[in-house]
């Protein structure tokens, strides 16, 4: 026990690199995502062809093939060295942002058609669509898939341990092998990981449940902040007169 | 490129003995087919400015199909539409016509409005944005005087007290309310009913279609109705048409065609529409 106090410190600054890695992530797939998503509903096959190009290949390649490329063969090939966290945020995100393209793609072609078709009696244009009506309520679609996948994101950071940077894992491992102490450094290690990803899937949740208020789905505030501990029901309307 | 993108001139046809100045839609040998299935066949009728025509007949007749190629919602298969003499499905280029691009059927199609039958509510928005969003954004309205208006016409349509409800908050008869109101919201000049009570609870269409019978009696808003609802169509309509198979099988002045149908069809739907309540 006194050895997880005295280390304590070093756990943190291990989380921290996670929760850096994690939130960089996430930024960049959710850019990507939308970019690609949108550009996949579009009706002209060059910008549905670059969507699929993206989405299949970062899809079929392992985000550490990537990281490996990115830190380790860009340099030979360019002689441009990327800084070994930016390196690994990009890998992560080019990987998760595919499978989120998918994901913002299949939303918006979810929105009915006569939601478009209101648009076009009202004279919308396309960008007007998109913001106004279209993409709010693929929003409340993407949401819990998008959950899913920061959950997969943060717990995907854990290969960059495999590239020399010293986050949560490496961290772990590392005391491990110093104190030889591997059962409760590993619980640290399992606890830390958890707590982020219960932070990520509340905020999430959170996200949702406002997606779904905006929809007319959900009471503003029922449930209280345990509710959101759970998936937001769909469908529930409130209120509807007769 | 097909005989139908081509014509010798790019004019309107005056049709019905009509010049092309006084009609304000136009439509010219119009074909509308969905794979093997022609749902329009060299449809030809025109509608004057301020007129209010209903268009009866079976279902598959292809009456929504004329109000859902006025809303470019479809893209026609042969012949023209033309609006106030100018061409509409397709443009001018060189000395003929080519199908419209989307940026021309903007330019055209804000003259027209349409309420849909499922009403077609924006679920993201309240009431009061899903009026005056299109305003805003399309119209470039200010923000304060779309809200003005959006107020004025839910005023009209007896909805007042609703404008920061929800959507979902509201009765089918309200959100089809709404949905006139959103579609008034845009000043068009010609306003397309795709049978706008035969969704709602029996006890809910008479509050839609008295805003309906209102809105045609305080304006000249030229009015396409597809309607099974023909008390209603007789009361508001100049000309009521009876489609059958994607061509007209009889037209004329409402007393005349509930009062006195010559066409056997025209009969029987009409005998089939009162069996079944309406």
């Amino acid at each position: 026990m006194e050895f997880l106090i005295e280390q304590w410190p070093r756990f943190l600054e291990g989380a921290w690199l996670t929760i850096q890695l994690t939130l960089g992530g996430i930024v960049l797939a959710f850019v990507l995502a939308m970019f690609f998503g949108i550009l996949g509903t579009v009706n002209h096959w060059l910008p549905r062809a670059a969507a699929t190009v993206y989405v299949e290949v970062f899809r079929g390649i392992a985000a550490l093939v990537v990281m490996y490329w990115l830190i380790y063969a860009l340099p030979v090939a360019t002689g441009f060295q990327l800084e070994d966290l930016f390196a690994a945020i990009l890998a992560l995100g080019l990987n998760v942002g595919a499978y989120g393209a998918e994901v913002v793609r299949s939303s918006i072609n979810a929105v009915p058609k006569a939601q478009v078709e209101a648009t076009v009696s009202l004279n919308m244009s396309w960008p007007q669509r998109m913001r106004l009506v279209v993409l709010p309520q693929a929003w409340a679609q993407m949401l819990p898939t998008f959950g899913n996948l920061v959950v997969e994101l943060m717990k995907a950071t854990a290969v960059v341990y495999l590239v020399s940077l010293h986050d949560l894992s490496w961290v772990a491992d590392d005391l491990r092998r110093l104190s030889g102490e591997t059962i409760p450094v590993f619980l640290v290690a399992f606890a830390l990981y958890y707590l982020i990803a219960q932070a990520l899937i509340f905020g999430v949740r959170l996200l949702e449940r406002r997606a779904n208020h905006k929809l007319g789905r959900t009471p503003p505030s029922g449930g209280g902040l345990i509710g959101l501990l759970r998936p937001p029901a769909v469908g529930a309307k409130v209120g509807v007169a007769k | 490129m097909p005989p139908s993108d081509t014509p010798e001139n790019t004019t309107a046809p005056g049709v019905e003995g009509g010049s092309a100045e006084d009609k304000l839609i136009v439509f010219d040998q119009v074909v509308k087919r969905f794979g093997d299935l022609t749902v329009l066949d060299h449809l030809d009728f025109s509608v004057a400015p301020g007129e209010r025509v209903t268009l009866i007949g079976p279902s598959g007749s292809g009456k929504t199909t004329i109000l859902r190629l006025l809303m470019t919602l479809e893209k026609i298969t042969e012949g023209h539409i033309w609006i106030d003499g100018e061409p509409f499905s397709h443009m001018p280029r060189g000395s003929g016509l080519v199908p419209a691009s989307e940026s021309y059927l903007r330019q055209k199609r804000k003259r027209i409005g349409m309420v849909f039958q499922q009403f077609n509510l924006f679920p993201n928005m309240t009431v009061r944005k899903n009026i005056m969003e299109a305003p805003v954004h399309v119209l470039g309205l200010s923000r304060d005087e779309a809200s003005e208006r959006a107020q004025e016409l839910l005023d009209l349509v007896g909805l007042g007290d609703k404008i920061d409800a929800h959507p979902t908050q509201l009765s089918g008869g309200q959100q089809q309310r709404v949905a006139i109101a959103r579609a008034l919201a845009m000043r068009p000049e010609i306003l397309l009913l795709d049978e706008v009570t035969s969704a709602l609870d029996p006890e809910l269409v008479a509050g839609v279609l008295d805003v309906l019978r209102e809105v045609a009696e305080t304006t000249d808003i030229t009015m396409l109705c597809v309607t099974h609802e023909m008390g209603f169509a007789r009361d508001v309509s100049h000309r009521v048409l009876m489609f059958d198979k994607g061509q007209i099988a009889e037209e004329g002045h409402p007393d005349q065609i509930f009062g006195d149908p010559r066409e056997e069809r025209t009969k029987s739907f009409l005998k089939s529409v009162l069996e079944n309540g309406h």
